[in-house]
């Protein structure tokens, strides 16, 4: 059997993915196996899942059809103001924590009132915000760099601890890996019978197994490498955070009303209001949501550097919004997934650690991404005019476990600009 | 002899799936005014766009003779070099600029490559003595009202040397005194020696100032009347609007009417813009279970204003009147409190307003009431595929499954998926508004019948539609509306097309509001 027809309809369906595991392949090769070795490997999460975490928040900003610059500068702001108060007022870590959560929604109901109820674009309200919020850092911080105390620092570069018997493994990250490969047989298992009584259409058994096997096995290996690494390193925490927020964001936006709500505005927001859908209050929950991420993001940042300065989070935007787009959404909105901005901010970071271990400066590093980023998007227009759907979206759907049916161009012009 | 300065022979123009023209024919006499009438979709608007090039030469067919020669516009420019200058009925002004502004905009006379302001205020006052235009040439057009924006956009033809003036629908938004100065104006270009071609609905000032009247049906030519020659007034074109025959185009149905539930008082609504506006004149209207009621009314007499303004103040700004549904006052401050009262509305513009081109078939028939087919917020996907499966064969919606994307559908049936949509919320009340606009006769038909079960079942239906044929096979009374204010009621039985026209053209009975 050919590969095409092992992987279901189409081989494409998998493009994102395979070129996120051909770029592995390609930096293991070209680093002579420095890529995939658990250090590396744990420094990747740890280095990026702050820009992740953002990521998800964007991709929701974004398929409403808005777009937030000012994630870089709250973080910041949030980053200082808990610093100073842990090291001022004596607040524990967690309190630090809460207190973070609570001014990033503070932050982003400000934002979210601006966009959704006053009706200003989001361009310019965190294009505004951007300025605020790292001027409030710099204030508030007197441009000088406060450092966080131990236990607000595992947030950031802390790891599963070593419990139970001596394996020669770390036991807690083998449970999370095995508990992992559980959920994605139960879940190929459950959509499985699902389609079958609903009589919905689905990809011949052998490429759902061929599928899940390679799910599977690659789940296995990473869980091999974290579990294996230098003594008293495992699986990081702030890998723990993301892998929660991409659970629990990949449900929200899927799955529950308020989600269908976010398309559904990002979508056709005449429509959707005349459908009875609230459109202002799902932007305030957007643009807030987004924040209260960034207050998240900026405290792992702060954990993982042991101390919050006034340069934190500079350009972070751009970085989360190019996750989203390489993920595969849409700029007029709509279209989008919180799995395929994560698989975009992967292969931008993949593509970052590679380079840098192949020892290419950061001068052309940049020059190679803003190419990965444009050939990306536009690999997606074009397939989009030769009225195929966008790539991530076979991608999804595939995962899903529907086959993606050769589908007509869609007539709305709109669809040549997605991505 | 007669000297034609246009001649139109055989235009035909199709859009997919609908045929706009079909073998049209115009021929104006130089220095006339030629009125071109018609209900909404014969075709007006198309044929000007023809003729003013905005359709170009080579995608409709048939040929276009102007000043005796034969001529291939590609665009609206090379239609105006010709002298041929068309006014649309949204002004293609710049409210930011002055009127000298807007009226050399593109021809800004210069010396030495900047602008000669001084020499172009002059010939600005000029050209506005020319057409009656009293106003400072500096000021903004925003700040002039939409009479004296009227004349600016004929001054600006003027300027252009125009032969050939086309004005389309100049009168709608202008008050009594306005109109009336405008059609004087329109009547001295022509005796300077400038032919006229003006399309509009309000047919006591076409058969007055008309030299001959055009009636286009259905994409069309009728007739041409001579109105010199006598004998044409209203009624007989109005006649020829509508003089289709109506055949077997609807199911049989025997309707069963209830007793009042839904009423409409005293409705009054503002313009959301222009607040000095009135779109709805405290307007009367009532439905009885198991009726469909029909609203009719030219373009932009307030039909959807109306409506969507009911359905949870969609559109417009509130200012008096109640609903009462079940003998109980309603307010409907928001959409979602209407569809919770059971309401509910099929937009008229389907693309933009009824569903997100996006989704498929089964998110958008669940799209109206998520949280039937939730549990704790989590949408129940098993269901959700049930219920789009029941609407699909419910509705016969042909489409592969109900994961078809809903943009990939034809117009039919994608109005059957906005339909499943709003029949799944299982209203009281369903407001159709043009529920079968682009789609083809025997889609037209299913969606008659469905429309029809809903009234037997005991549901309120009202339909708002520009085509009189559907409103008076489709429902058992019928309101009029004319300038936002409801102009009469016909029983099914004592309605017939001319009467409708009549009925919707009769601006004199609007009670005049403070504007």
């Amino acid at each position: 059997m050919s590969l095409k027809g092992m992987l279901g309809a189409n081989a494409r369906q998998f493009g994102m993915i395979f070129a996120l595991i051909a770029l592995i392949i390609f930096f293991q090769w070209q680093t002579g196996g420095l890529t995939l070795t658990p250090d590396n490997v744990i420094n990747l999460f740890n280095g990026n899942s702050y820009i992740l975490i953002l990521a998800i928040g964007m991709v929701l900003v974004i398929i409403a059809g808005h777009i937030d610059l000012s994630v870089g500068s709250i973080a910041a702001a949030v980053g200082i103001v808990v610093a100073i108060a842990m090291r001022d007022w004596g607040l524990s870590w967690w309190a630090g924590v809460l207190l973070g959560l609570v001014l990033g929604a503070v932050i982003g109901a400000w934002q979210g009132f601006w966009v959704a109820y006053m009706g200003i674009p989001a361009f310019i309200v965190t294009l505004a915000g951007m300025l605020i919020f790292r001027g409030i850092n710099q204030t508030v911080g007197a441009s000088n760099t406060v450092p966080v105390p131990r236990d607000f620092q595992y947030l950031g570069a802390g790891y599963l601890p070593e419990i139970g018997p001596d394996t020669g493994y770390n036991n807690l990250t083998v449970l999370l890996g095995l508990i992992a490969v559980a959920f994605v047989g139960y879940r190929a298992i459950s959509t499985r019978r699902r389609n079958v009584r609903l009589g919905s259409p689905q990809a011949p058994l052998s490429a759902e197994l061929a599928r899940n096997g390679l799910l599977i096995a690659a789940l296995l290996y990473a869980t091999w490498l974290f579990a294996t690494g230098r003594p008293g390193t495992s699986f990081p925490i702030p890998g723990l955070i993301l892998l929660a927020m991409v659970l629990l964001f990949g449900f929200l936006s899927s799955r529950t009303v308020v989600g269908r709500h976010v398309y559904a505005v990002g979508g056709n927001r005449h429509a959707a209001e005349l459908s009875g859908v609230r459109s202002k209050r799902v932007n305030f929950l957007v643009m807030m949501n987004m924040s209260v991420l960034a207050a998240l993001a900026g405290m792992i940042f702060v954990g993982r550097a042991t101390s919050s300065g006034p340069f934190d989070g500079v350009g972070w935007e751009l970085d989360a919004i190019a996750a989203v787009f390489i993920g595969g959404a849409a700029v007029t909105g709509g279209v989008g997934t919180v799995t395929g901005a994560v698989i975009g901010g992967l292969v931008m970071a993949v593509l970052n650690n590679g380079l840098q271990l192949m020892g290419i400066g950061a001068d052309l590093t940049q020059v190679i991404k803003g190419l990965v980023l444009l050939a990306a998007v536009a690999f997606d227009v074009f397939n989009k005019m030769q009225g195929r759907p966008s790539m991530i979206g076979l991608i999804m759907k595939g995962l899903r476990g529907t086959p993606a049916e050769p589908e007509k161009k869609p007539d709305r012009e709109s669809n040549l600009t997605t991505v | 002899m007669p000297d034609h300065i246009l001649e139109m022979v055989g235009i035909t123009k199709k859009f997919p799936g609908v045929t706009a023209l079909d073998d049209v024919s115009l021929s104006v006499v130089r220095g006339e005014i030629h009125a071109i009438c018609g209900e909404n979709g014969a075709g007006k608007s198309t044929l000007m766009k023809v003729l003013s090039g905005v359709i170009p030469h080579g995608i409709y067919t048939g040929e276009i003779r102007y000043e005796g020669a034969e001529v291939h516009f590609r665009d609206i420019r090379s239609s105006e070099r010709a002298g041929i200058v068309i006014i649309h009925q949204e002004l293609a002004l710049i409210p930011e600029l002055s009127i000298t502004e807007n009226l050399f905009l593109g021809n800004e006379p210069t010396r030495f490559g900047v602008i000669d302001w001084a020499e172009a205020h002059r010939r600005a006052a000029e050209l506005m003595a020319s057409v009656g235009l009293q106003a400072d040439p500096r000021a903004a057009i925003k700040d002039i009202g939409v009479g004296r924006q009227q004349l600016v956009e004929i001054a600006k033809a003027v300027n252009k040397n125009v032969r050939l003036l086309i004005l389309d629908e100049p009168t709608a938004a202008l008050n009594e005194t306005d109109s009336a100065h405008l059609l004087s104006l329109v009547s001295s270009l022509r005796d300077r020696g400038v032919t006229c071609i003006m399309i509009s609905h309000k047919l006591n000032e076409l058969v007055e100032i008309a030299d001959s009247i055009t009636i286009l049906r259905d994409g069309m030519t009728v007739e041409t009347l001579d109105v010199a020659e006598g004998d044409v007034d209203q009624d007989r074109v109005i006649r020829g609007m509508v003089g289709r025959k109506l055949d077997s185009r609807f199911p049989p149905y025997e309707p069963s009417l209830g007793e009042t539930f839904f009423e409409i008082r005293d409705w009054t609504v503002r313009h959301p813009q222009v607040p000095e506006r009135l779109v709805c004149k405290g307007s009367n209207l009532v439905v009885r279970r198991g009726e469909i009621v029909g609203i009719a009314g030219l373009m932009g007499a307030g039909r959807t204003e109306l409506v969507r303004s009911v359905f949870g103040r969609s559109y417009g700004v509130y200012e008096s009147g109640t609903l009462i549904k079940d003998g109980k006052e309603i307010v409907l401050h928001s959409v979602p409190e209407a569809i919770a009262h059971g309401l509910a509305y099929v937009t008229e513009d389907r693309k933009t307003l009824g569903f997100n081109a996006l989704d498929d078939i089964k998110r958008t028939t669940v799209s109206a009431d998520l949280p039937r087919i939730s549990r704790h917020s989590v949408v129940d996907r098993a269901k959700e595929i049930e219920v789009a499966e029941k609407y699909r064969t419910a509705l016969r919606t042909k489409a592969p499954s109900v994961h078809t994307g809903v943009a990939q559908l034809s117009g039919g049936n994608q109005q059957k998926v906005v339909l499943s949509k709003w029949l799944f919320t299982e209203p009281d009340l369903l407001i159709l508004d043009e529920p079968t606009r682009g789609i083809d006769v025997g889609a037209k038909y299913e969606i008659y019948g469905i429309i029809q079960q809903l009234a037997a079942s005991g549901k309120g239906v009202i339909v708002v539609s520009s085509e009189l044929p559907e409103l008076l096979g489709l429902s058992d009374r019928i309101y009029t509306i004319c300038e936002g204010a409801v102009t009469g009621v016909l029983d099914k039985a004592e309605a017939d097309q001319e009467r409708l026209m009549r009925l919707m053209t009769t601006t004199s009975t609007t009670t005049e509001v403070d504007a």
